[in-house]
């Protein structure tokens, strides 16, 4: 039996650093560690400040996600200082929040996760041309038309954001701008045209039949658009059984109304649903370069080891929900939130599942997002009356792209007393936890294959993209 | 051309904007120009060991490098040591990668204010002890020396912005590639003049208040931000108003203030980035070039001439007085 170690890095196509080290042994993973090598320390930073600069400090954590770290933050404040947003403003930072993930979703399709099935390991299939034409890094057209169809799109964030990333629109009390109706009608038009992008190019067929699919043998008779190639790519090569995670999901529920979230909070394991219960958590330190002890976010801290000693290897702390990992992300939405296909894909939990659960977001958010414009009333206010907190503690629990985003503040005598955040990445990419117990996607990797000669496991990679990863949040 | 992209500390923010460039988008931009990565880390197809392989190849000489972009800060931390950014797989600091590279770079980019100056990353007490390329906030030298200069003779051009507009990358790039950038167009803080040298307040929508002092007093408000909510848009360079952002946006368009995000040091305003810091009631910020007395001179006219259209718009979330309309001569 042949053992040998494998180092994955730079790892791209993943938004940050991502570093892997693999423990290879007879053309299989036996383990695998996954390191995040970059710390900034937001955390640190906010400590001492006013509590409003955290609305202009924390979205940078991380540009591909800034619309969620500010919503996150709004929302944490907003609960120390018990304001309640206007109802339509909340309307508005929901539609801002939902545009944010779909543009990411359809990133992480075309430009991050398909392109390497355009590589030339895979010449001579039969879908190897066709993906070629379409997916090549940087030429093919799908990601030429994805890229425009995303940035027509994200006039909507200009329009009510101002810019992407890093917007300040989205306040405790509500948001920044009063949409006109012109403006209603103007991002009504932008998103048909982002349907008709859809409809033409991914999906080649109205996004109601793929959200009607209810169940695997329907997913599979699927052949148009780009996510019919997807799904034949993945039938050729047993993506349902590549990268299987353990079916456990989390989900914060996202996009809040008055009836609760448009996609549902709550946990679900095996075949079981459950209720989601935040003072559950802890953030474990055993594996990570960080002092101190497991705790809750409210009582957390982060005090980075200088000396980097081991058994420490990542910068990301692992949170642990009652002392276990869960997987968080579009698939794990879906499957909280009930919907049909994504139901019978959780026990799979592999690459085709995340895929299609992502697929399976983007065509219902799609709906989501022009039900969300409807409803908003330019003839309302946007913005309550409120004040920054002086005292208090708030807990902003949102659901970014990539799955739960958490952030838990303390003020106390109006600056930052503390400030943690746990990010999608940092529950899915999480290192070992006091039991040796690894992280979602450590688990995952056990059991890829690696060919003779390859030092960057395809395998690997599909895997590890397929949790679509954003790493500057991770540690941020 | 090419470029290879390096990510350092920071949110990879720049990058997302940059995917934002329209008409026509960013590959066909770069691709039309001669331009293309060696590698991006965003977009490029390769991972790991030949990635390694090319960035050895660049250190040792054998592989040509063009434009050495890098966006986000350099993290010296802990200790000098740079271990806070260890570049995947390759077991050594993104500052020392950048101390090897950039010497065989004909021209060096940093993009984002992240990386020009230090940026967000710089914040608060600055844990990773972050820097800029080329300086330490405001003041030159960085993770380079002050007097740093790359094969082509320029220092880094410091393509500043939190984001970066995509446009401000692309048009760097199409002007190095055309082989026209100079010294003289870059401004006191290296920044490419051609956006520069306009301020944020050009062609801002709210000039009619400001001309008035017609002030917003909370968020949401149509007025301006001058007074009261910290907007330092008379003093901030960038043409966000002129171009506008994603389509028709900018900051101020959708009701909040500039932060000078372009300007070294933006991070720590020394105030609430929605206040406006004041002495005796005066706000303490002037516009560029303005003198302080003929500041408060006009100030104090202009704002007693108030229309009450204007006075009533400023703190209205809309158009709530519409223009007189003249009447139709007899």
């Amino acid at each position: 039996m042949s053992e040998a170690q494998l180092l994955v890095g730079p790892f791209n196509r993943v938004e940050g650093d991502l570093e892997i080290r693999l423990d290879v042994e007879a053309g299989l993973v036996r383990a695998a560690y996954v390191n995040s090598p970059l710390f900034r320390g937001f955390e640190r930073m906010l400590v001492g400040k006013a509590a409003m600069d955290a609305l202009t400090i924390t979205p940078r954590i991380c540009g591909i996600c800034s619309i969620s770290q500010s919503a996150a933050a709004a929302r944490a404040l907003a609960q120390a200082a018990g304001v309640m947003p206007a109802p339509e403003g909340e309307k508005v930072a929901a539609l801002l929040h939902a545009v944010e993930n779909q543009a990411d979703h359809m990133t992480h399709f075309n430009l991050f996760f398909m392109p390497d099935f355009a590589r030339p390991d895979y010449a001579g299939r039969d879908w190897h041309d066709r993906t070629v034409a379409r997916f090549t890094a940087m030429k093919g057209s799908a990601l030429h038309a994805a890229m425009e169809a995303r940035a027509r799109l994200l006039h909507i964030v200009g329009l009510l954001g101002g810019k992407w990333p890093h917007t300040m629109a989205i306040q405790p009390g509500g948001v920044t701008r009063a949409p006109s109706l012109r403006d209603k009608l103007r991002m009504q038009a932008s998103l048909r045209a982002f349907r008709a992008y859809l409809e033409a190019e991914m999906f080649g067929a109205p996004l109601e039949d793929f959200i009607a699919l209810d169940g695997i043998a329907a997913m599979e008779a699927w052949q148009t658009g780009d996510v019919g190639l997807f799904l034949e790519i993945a039938d050729e090569l047993d993506l349902a059984g590549m990268g299987r995670g353990a079916g456990r999901y989390l989900s914060y529920g996202a996009y809040p109304t008055a009836a609760g979230p448009v996609f549902a909070r709550g946990i679900w394991t095996g075949d079981t649903a459950g209720v989601f219960d935040p003072a559950l958590i802890r953030e474990d330190l055993s594996h990570a370069w960080m002092l101190g002890e497991a705790a809750h976010p409210e009582a957390g801290q982060t005090l980075p080891d200088e000396a980097m000693r081991d058994p420490g290897y990542s910068w990301c702390k692992a949170p642990r929900l009652d002392g276990l990992g869960y997987e968080t992300g579009a698939l794990a939405r879906q499957v909280v939130d009930g919907q049909a296909l994504a139901r019978a894909l959780a026990r799979e939990g592999g690459v085709r599942a995340r895929i299609v659960g992502r697929l399976l977001e983007i065509a219902r958010t799609q709906v989501v997002m022009e039900e969300m414009l409807a409803a908003i009333d330019p003839a309302e206010r946007f913005m309550a009356e409120w004040s920054p907190p002086r005292d208090g503690v708030g807990e902003g629990l949102v659901e970014a792209a990539r799955g739960a985003l958490g952030h838990w503040c303390k003020i106390e005598n109006g600056r930052i007393a503390s400030w943690q955040i746990i990010a999608p990445t940092t529950w899915n990419f999480s290192p070992r936890d006091a039991g040796g117990v690894p992280g979602p996607l450590e688990a995952a990797l056990v059991g890829a294959e690696v060919q003779p000669g390859e030092d960057t496991p395809i395998a690997v990679q599909h895997i590890v993209r397929s949790f679509d990863p954003c790493m500057v949040c991770t540690v941020h | 051309m090419n470029i290879l992209w390096l990510q350092s500390g920071g949110c990879g923010g720049c990058t997302m904007s940059l995917l934002c460039a329209e008409d026509p988008n960013v590959l066909a931009l770069l691709d039309g120009a001669g331009l293309e990565f060696l590698w991006h880390p965003t977009l490029s197809e390769a991972t790991g060991a030949p990635v390694r392989a090319m960035l050895n190849d660049i250190r040792e000489g054998r592989q040509a490098l063009d434009i050495l972009c890098v966006e986000g800060s350099i993290l010296r931390g802990p200790n000098g040591t740079g271990r806070y950014h260890m570049l995947a797989g390759t077991g050594r600091s993104m500052l020392d990668w950048l101390r090897d590279l950039a010497p065989r770079a004909a021209h060096v980019v940093a993009v984002g204010t992240c990386a020009t100056y230090g940026g967000v990353t710089s914040a608060g007490e600055n844990p990773a002890d972050a820097v800029g390329v080329q300086y330490d906030g405001a003041l030159p030298g960085g993770a380079l020396l002050a007097d740093f200069r790359s094969r082509g003779g320029l220092p880094v051009i410091n393509v500043a912005g939190c984001p970066t507009h995509p446009d401000w990358v692309t048009e760097t790039l199409l002007m190095l590639a055309a082989g026209e950038m100079r010294d003289d167009m870059l401004d006191g803080y290296a920044r490419p003049r051609f956006y520069a040298d306009h301020l944020v307040h050009h062609a801002c929508p709210k000039n009619e208040f400001y001309e008035y002092k017609a002030s917003a007093t909370h968020l949401s408000e149509m007025g301006c931000m001058m007074e009261h909510l910290g907007c330092v848009g008379t003093q901030a360079v960038g043409d966000c108003n002129i171009r506008g952002w994603n389509g028709e946006g900018s900051c101020t368009r959708a009701g909040y203030p500039c932060i000078n995000c372009t300007a070294p040091e933006f991070e720590e305003p020394g105030h609430g980035f929605a206040e406006t810091p004041k002495f005796a009631g005066i706000p303490v910020g002037l516009p560029s070039d303005m003198p302080k007395a003929w500041f408060m001179a006009l100030a104090s006219l202009s704002k007693a001439a108030t229309p009450p259209r204007i006075a009533r718009n400023a703190v209205a979330d809309r158009i709530t007085v519409p223009p007189s309309l003249k009447k139709p001569k007899p």
